[in-house]
């Protein structure tokens, strides 16, 4: 096996190793994007058709949970940032601590996510068991609402089983530190999680507004 | 008449001869570049075969003159024949205003036709000869396909909407039609005879035998009361939806300002969707009928709702725009 | 007259990458390339026998108007089992996982990929989709053609469409995986001198399928991943009864599957760009031009998916710009087919069997890509459109352009593979029997279309009958030209005469180690400052130095 700091066979020196592995996950990214994308796409066209049941929908998954999550998720980026930049600096001590703080945010938001899921589950809002919108809906405005709650976890599904990969790649990342490996020499590691931890944030800021902001203001 | 490639079917439609020419331009030029590498490959494989074990061929690594030439010169007749192709597609996918209306429903595995006049068929269409014919066409599971080659159309059948496709046939006789579009089991089966008559003899078939088939005028009159359209559709222009007098193919000012047709898809999207497109002065209260009205009745609704066009149209509280209004 | 080249006696390498471990774990948890390769070979080969099995079935059964061999539900699960197993499972993978995972570090200069164990994983992800897909045409078989459209797939089939679309779903990653390999590969580990523009052009080619590999394959794996939902919990994206619209999946599926058939033909472009400069002994015609059409039509194919829903009843603008846009990305191919026959002009043609196959597909490709030209103009796909002309158009492209490349490869790397040649003789008459067989089944099928022929029929009216009575017996050809090879080439591995290094020979770094190459590809990291194909400067391949003959290179002649 392995460990990691060390070259490895295929590659002819460090260098060409840590830019094959950024490269690499820069490009795994764009794959994740159009992977994503298929779903942004899909929730366009159905908003657009069906605009007001999709604005009722929204209304109905909690505003404030939302938020807090939100807020949750930008700060463990900015958690993680800082571990990448300890390190980078040689802070070695620091670096377990922020990527603590980092997966202690991650699992606040898989938390909240939990909560939220079970309250659609109680208001009859999941798709595909009995699914019931507001009581009096119409055939056609309970569609439209099950298309938006299809899309609705589909989409943060999707989103949270990418959370849940990315807890995993930091209890790795956070054994590693503790035993020393990362140096400003070598944090390939680090530095690449930390490019699909921000990824990760990145696409829950775009399901936020189009999610939970529909029409709030009206 | 017979077409100019031998093993086509018929021509027997006015896009029948366009679609041919443009595919004996196309085959020629294929032709042509075909006959032409197909004779330098096998010419050079033979005029430089290796004459000796260590021979190696002449260097040559380009030639940018040969290398635009062989872009632009494409490029040039992919232009051609898109341009060709395009103006054809356009004139299909534009239905002339005076057509004949006439409606398919496909559905697994089986096509209902209904005449203008109200009268059914089953895998069959009986046309008349020298007239502007429109398909309007509709799904009521899958997606099919009306596909007649002697007339050379073919359109997509998709549930939830509504397709057109038209035609004029220019030669009587029986031609074969398929379901193009892979619909399940029995898709080869889905099938039928388009009929192109005189148009004595079609106005004669249309009016014999209504059979013990129901008026769609009136099985549609009844669904109007049925699902009641009528509570609030009145026809005086009181009540809480526009008066359907008159509305059909008429000019409809919608509450944001802008101005519709309200054809077959108009109509239809409104049963369906009603909020997608309100007319001034009414207010958003329509219910949708998704899911509670089948394609058949959507049509049979859609033909009722088509012959109030000659209702007299109120002045007050009409879909359509009245007459001497802008 | 000197034709064929002739090969003087050589031994095996004492060491290479074939025996350097055995065992069955050393080969199903091997990070080798080279060994990786014949697992994809082992996999894609099965795949090919049962879409072959599925297509025998279908031409026999077509041989009579009412259907000879089968119900019509069994009908139109063997056509879209064939066509999901040669697609996802066979052309897909063959040439870039097979010759590409072979070839590619061979070709740069490099020890492996850059992610061996990736490249591991990717095979098992393979493997793991096509049992899911095998349960699927197992229990219940699938019946909603490999286009999956909806609502037929996602409400109305009773076929085990969630098992094969989740099957397809996880063979994405499959490919997802491989490209982001190769791409990095290529980026990063080339061999010192070894500049982008000294690359062989089969890797210029991968490099374009893997542009394709890492932008289009997820979103098919979302859309079928949406199907799979749909299907069971009812959900309504593509069902109009719920709300949804089965254009969307319309988009969605062809945003993926277009692209796709260009994952399936570049790299057999890419193969045919390294046979005929190496069998007319000379550089390639337009080396730049040929490169750059491989990345244009990569990227121009990622803008032409709609040239497949032209009577859906989308727009006529929409309809207008996507038919103007599949003519520009027929141009670079066009480019292509000029520069190989222009790089048979003056060269010194030798007939072996891989020069056979890349002519071969200089004809059938053409014919193929022009068909093509017919299906993207807008007046013509009305008539043409889901009939029998769109059946040879793309079987022309896909077994007479793709599998031609893929065979004319095999031959070609053969004797580096294994070490071993094949049988020349016998592979030629196999070559001529496929190309016969071919056009024998599929050109009857553009008259068919032309007729008015649709397409997955099981039934047909009489006057179809003698055309596809003409195409089955053609089937029967081209089963036989692809039986010879899969017996001698496996004859070859134990019989076959030793290869030597460099047969031929060529001019690309993988032919400067020895065949089989040893497990880590070089002894010592080559330093590359040749052009590519440059046979006038390449003293060591002991050739002449003009076309006309010269003194013997060699003391052994």
């Amino acid at each position: 096996m392995h460990r990691t700091g060390e070259l490895y066979g295929q590659f002819q020196t460090l260098e060409q190793q840590k830019a094959s592995a950024t490269l690499g996950m820069w490009i795994f990214l764009a794959t994740e994007i159009l992977f994503f994308g298929g779903l942004f796409l899909t929730y366009t066209i159905n908003r657009q058709a069906y605009p007001d049941v999709f604005a009722d929908a929204s209304k109905t998954l909690s505003l404030p949970l939302g938020t807090i999550n939100t807020l949750v998720l930008i700060a463990s980026s900015l958690t993680m940032a800082m571990a990448v930049w300890s390190a980078e600096v040689g802070k070695k001590k620091l670096i377990p601590l922020f990527l603590v703080l980092t997966l202690i945010l991650g699992s606040i938001f898989l938390f909240i996510k939990g909560i939220e899921y079970h309250d659609k589950y109680v208001e009859h809002h999941i798709p595909g068991l009995p699914f019931q919108f507001e009581p009096g809906s119409s055939v056609a405005t309970n569609a439209h609402a099950e298309l938006f709650f299809s899309l609705y976890f589909g989409m943060t599904g999707l989103h949270a089983m990418h959370m849940v990969v990315g807890v995993g790649l930091l209890i790795w990342l956070l054994r590693q530190s503790l035993k020393g490996r990362f140096t400003p020499d070598y944090n390939t590691p680090i530095e690449n999680v930390g490019l699909y931890w921000h990824f990760v944030d990145i696409v829950w800021i775009y399901l936020y507004p189009l999610l939970y902001l529909i029409d709030r203001h009206k | 008449m017979p077409s100019q490639l031998p093993i086509y079917p018929d021509q027997a439609s006015n896009f029948a001869p366009q679609v041919d020419t443009l595919m004996t331009f196309m085959i020629l030029v294929s032709a042509f570049f075909t006959v032409a590498i197909t004779a330098a490959v096998i010419f050079f494989f033979f005029k430089y075969r290796r004459k000796s074990e260590n021979e190696i061929g002449v260097p040559i690594h380009g030639d940018m003159r040969l290398e635009l030439t062989w872009i632009v010169i494409p490029l040039i007749l992919s232009m051609v024949m898109f341009g060709w192709g395009a103006v054809v597609y356009v004139d299909f996918r534009h239905p002339p205003q005076d057509a004949l209306d006439i409606y398919v429903v496909g559905k697994q595995w089986m096509w209902k036709i209904q005449q203008p006049n109200g009268r059914r068929e089953i895998n069959e269409l009986h046309v008349p000869v020298g007239r502007d014919i429109k398909l309007i066409l509709a799904s009521e599971d899958v997606i099919h396909d009306f596909y007649v080659p002697a007339f050379r159309v073919k359109m997509d059948v998709v549930p939830g909407r509504y397709n057109t496709m038209w035609f004029r046939p220019t030669e009587p006789g029986r031609y074969h039609f398929f379901c193009s579009q892979y619909c399940g089991t029995n898709h080869a089966q889905m099938g039928g005879w388009v009929t192109v008559m005189e148009p004595a003899d079609y106005a004669a078939w249309l009016s014999s035998s209504m059979e013990t088939e129901t008026d769609p005028i009136l099985a549609g009159e009844k669904l109007f009361s049925e699902k009641s359209c009528s509570m609030c559709h009145l026809a005086d222009g009181t009540g809480r939806g526009p008066s359907l007098n008159g509305i059909y193919n008429g000019s409809v000012r919608l509450a944001d300002g802008s101005t519709v047709r309200a054809d077959d898809a108009y109509i239809r999207e409104s049963m369906l969707l009603p909020n997608a497109k309100i007319v001034a002065g009414f207010l958003p209260i329509m219910p949708s009928y998704q899911g509670q009205l089948t394609e058949d009745e959507i049509l049979s609704l859609t033909t009722y709702i088509r012959s109030l066009q000659s209702q007299p149209v109120p002045a007050k509280g009409a879909g359509v725009i009245p007459a001497g209004k802008k | 007259m000197a034709t064929t080249t002739t090969a003087p006696a050589y031994t095996m390498p004492r060491d290479h990458y074939l025996n350097s471990s055995y065992g069955i774990r050393s080969w199903l948890l091997t990070t080798d390339h080279k060994r990786i390769a014949w697992l994809y070979l082992a996999g894609v080969t099965f795949f090919f026998t049962l879409g072959g099995i599925f297509a025998a079935m279908i031409r026999i059964h077509l041989l009579v108007p009412n259907g000879l061999l089968v119900s019509p539900e069994t009908y139109n699960k063997l056509f879209t089992m064939h066509g999901v197993a040669m697609i996802f499972f066979f052309l897909i993978p063959s040439i870039p996982a097979v010759l590409g995972n072979f070839l590619i570090p061979l070709m740069i200069g490099a020890k492996d990929v850059a992610f061996p164990k990736l490249n591991l994983l990717s095979w098992y992800v393979y493997i793991t989709g096509g049992c899911f897909v095998l349960y699927a045409f197992a229990t219940g078989g699938l019946d909603t053609g490999w286009t999956f459209y909806t609502p037929l797939s996602s409400v109305y089939s009773n076929s085990a469409v969630a098992p094969a679309v989740i099957g397809i779903f996880i063979n994405g990653f499959s490919s997802i995986l491989t490209g982001i390999n190769f791409a990095v590969t290529i980026h990063t580990m080339r061999a010192p001198g070894m500049t982008w523009f000294r690359l062989p052009l089969f890797i210029w080619a991968h490099y374009a399928t893997s542009i394709i590999f890492i932008l289009g394959t997820p979103v098919i794996a979302i859309t079928l991943l949406l199907v799979a939902l749909e299907r069971v919990f009812h959900l309504g994206f593509f069902n109009p009864a719920l709300g949804g619209d089965p254009i969307l999946f319309q988009h969605l599926f062809w945003f993926y599957s277009h692209p796709a058939v260009y994952i399936m033909i570049l790299p057999a472009m890419g193969v045919i760009s390294e046979i005929i400069p190496t069998f007319a002994r000379k550089p390639i015609f337009g080396y730049t031009f040929i490169a750059a059409s491989s990345i244009s039509i990569a990227v121009i194919g990622f803008f032409v998916w709609a040239h497949h829903m032209f009577l859906t009843g989308e727009s006529t603008y929409a309809a207008l710009a996507f038919s103007l846009l599949s003519y520009l990305v027929a141009i670079p191919s066009a480019v292509k087919v000029f520069n190989w026959t222009a790089t048979l002009y003056k060269g010194s043609i030798s007939y072996d069997t891989p020069m056979l196959y890349a002519l071969g597909f200089i004809g059938l490709f053409l014919i193929g890509g022009l068909t093509g030209l017919f299906l993207a103009c807008l007046g013509l796909d009305i008539n043409i459109h889901d009939t029998y002309f769109v059946i040879a158009h793309f079987h022309y492209i896909m077994v007479g352009g793709a599998i031609m490349g893929y065979l004319g490869g095999l031959h070609f790397w053969w004797p580096k593979i294994t070490g071993k040649l094949y049988p020349e003789f016998l592979a030629r008459v196999a070559a001529i029997t496929l190309f016969v067989g071919f056009n024998l089944t599929f050109g009857p099928q553009f008259l068919l279309g032309l007729m008015g022929m649709p397409r997955r029929y099981h039934n047909y009216p009489p006057e179809f009958q003698v055309l596809n009575v003409l195409s089955t017996a053609g089937a029967s050809i081209l089963a036989i030209g692809y039986l010879l090879p899969m017996v001698y080439f496996t004859w070859s591995v134990r019989y076959g005469k030793v290869a030597g290094p460099n047969p031929w020979p060529a001019t690309g770094l993988e032919w400067s180690t020895d065949s089989p190459p040893p497990a880590e590809n070089f002894d010592v990291t080559p330093v590359v400052d040749w052009e590519p194909y440059d046979y006038k400067n390449r003293a060591d391949l002991g050739l002449g130095t003009s076309v006309a003959p010269l003194a013997p290179a060699h003391g052994d002649d």
